[in-house]
């Protein structure tokens, strides 16, 4: 009974599960999609568990999914990699003082820096008494457990499916076009999204599909570097 | 894709996403302010990346009855519609995949 009370690790569990029960919902259903998904197109459940496990950014597994049915091009997908989780950038910056000084856990949470980890870790209230480094170890934990098994379960239930899947593929476009809404709502300035969207289109125009990217990613930066001052401006980046 | 070249798309993945969540831990210490460009990119990279993102997602949609990607852009307005309505990531992901599927199931657009 001492014994317990005086351990952190379970406590800092009870004190982080609650945190992740949203995340938990939205994982094993998204998860399981992509394991799915996976799957029709022709993946055994070893890949998304792998995927997962190893790259555990969501909309980089989806994308994986279309650059492994491509052509074999590493460069690229390392500039697509690079480009699509750019923005983790910014979580880094943003969990520098939360994260210093937790030894060992530090190097997994950083690995497991996901969107929906850092929006916890970033704006939880740790209670008193609490261990800081356990509590941000165990959302990290949890959520990335939350992945794994819904992208396994989707890779394994996948040839179960006795229905008609096709089509099924949509789910990677419906999560874009769901993710590419909430951040328009939350900018300020219509330009950066119409930026991407025309050079993105225009170079598919110009490329063709299977070589477009690399050009759009290009285009998209010194469009947002000449136009840097009235972006800025415009969308209040102080 | 023989398995090699399986490994090494999926190790780049890896590897694009560990340098982008490392490196701010590595570069940036949090007694110094963060570069201004980089502050700048951070902001303003999200939107312009998602967007080519759902491009990139169409690329290789076909045209029905002469328009480009008809039956994504149907699909499309329904996962917009339902998301500006309801305002449910997991409704608007379901609801836009289930509408694809059935376009493309019943075959009720022209080819």
């Amino acid at each position: 009974m001492a014994r317990t009370k005086t351990s952190p690790i379970p406590a800092a569990l009870r004190a982080a599960f609650p945190h992740t029960i949203p995340i938990l919902a939205g994982f094993l259903f998204i998860g399981i999609a992509y394991g799915v998904y996976m799957n029709v197109s022709g993946f055994g459940f070893v890949y998304p568990m792998l995927m997962s496990l190893l790259i555990f950014g969501g909309s980089l597994e989806f994308l994986a999914v279309a650059m492994l049915l491509s052509k074999f091009s590493p460069l690229s997908t390392l500039m697509v990699a690079l480009m699509v989780q750019a923005r983790h950038l910014f979580y880094g910056i943003a969990m520098l003082d939360k994260y210093k000084g937790l030894g060992w856990k530090r190097a997994y949470l950083i690995f497991g820096l996901c969107d929906e980890t850092f929006s916890v870790n970033c704006t939880a209230e740790i209670p008193d008494g609490i261990d800081r480094g356990w509590f941000y170890f165990f959302v990290t934990l949890l959520n990335q457990l939350y992945w794994v098994c819904g992208a396994t379960l989707g890779g394994l239930l996948g040839s179960l499916f006795t229905f008609n899947t096709a089509g099924l593929d949509f789910v990677m476009t419906a999560m874009f076009v769901v993710i590419f809404l909430e951040q328009c709502r939350k900018e300020k300035q219509p330009w950066t999204a119409l930026i991407g969207l025309g050079a993105s289109l225009v170079c598919l125009l110009v490329f063709g599909a299977d070589s477009f990217i690399l050009p759009s990613m290009v285009c998209i930066f010194a469009f947002l570097l000449l136009f840097k001052k009235p972006i800025a401006k415009a969308g209040d980046f102080q | 894709m023989t398995k090699l070249q399986q490994i090494i798309t999926i190790a780049m993945c890896v590897l694009g996403t560990q340098v982008m969540r490392t490196l701010p831990f590595l570069v940036f210490s949090s007694a110094k302010p963060t570069p201004r460009l980089v502050q700048y990119l951070g902001k303003a990279l999200p939107a312009a990346v998602f967007a080519m993102l759902v491009v990139y997602c169409l690329k290789s949609a076909r045209p029905v009855a002469g328009i480009p990607a008809l039956t994504e852009l149907i699909a499309i307005a329904a996962t917009v519609l339902l998301h500006l309505w309801r305002k449910n990531m997991l409704l608007s992901i379901a609801g836009g995949t289930l509408c694809y599927m059935v376009l493309i199931q019943t075959g009720i657009l022209p080819v």
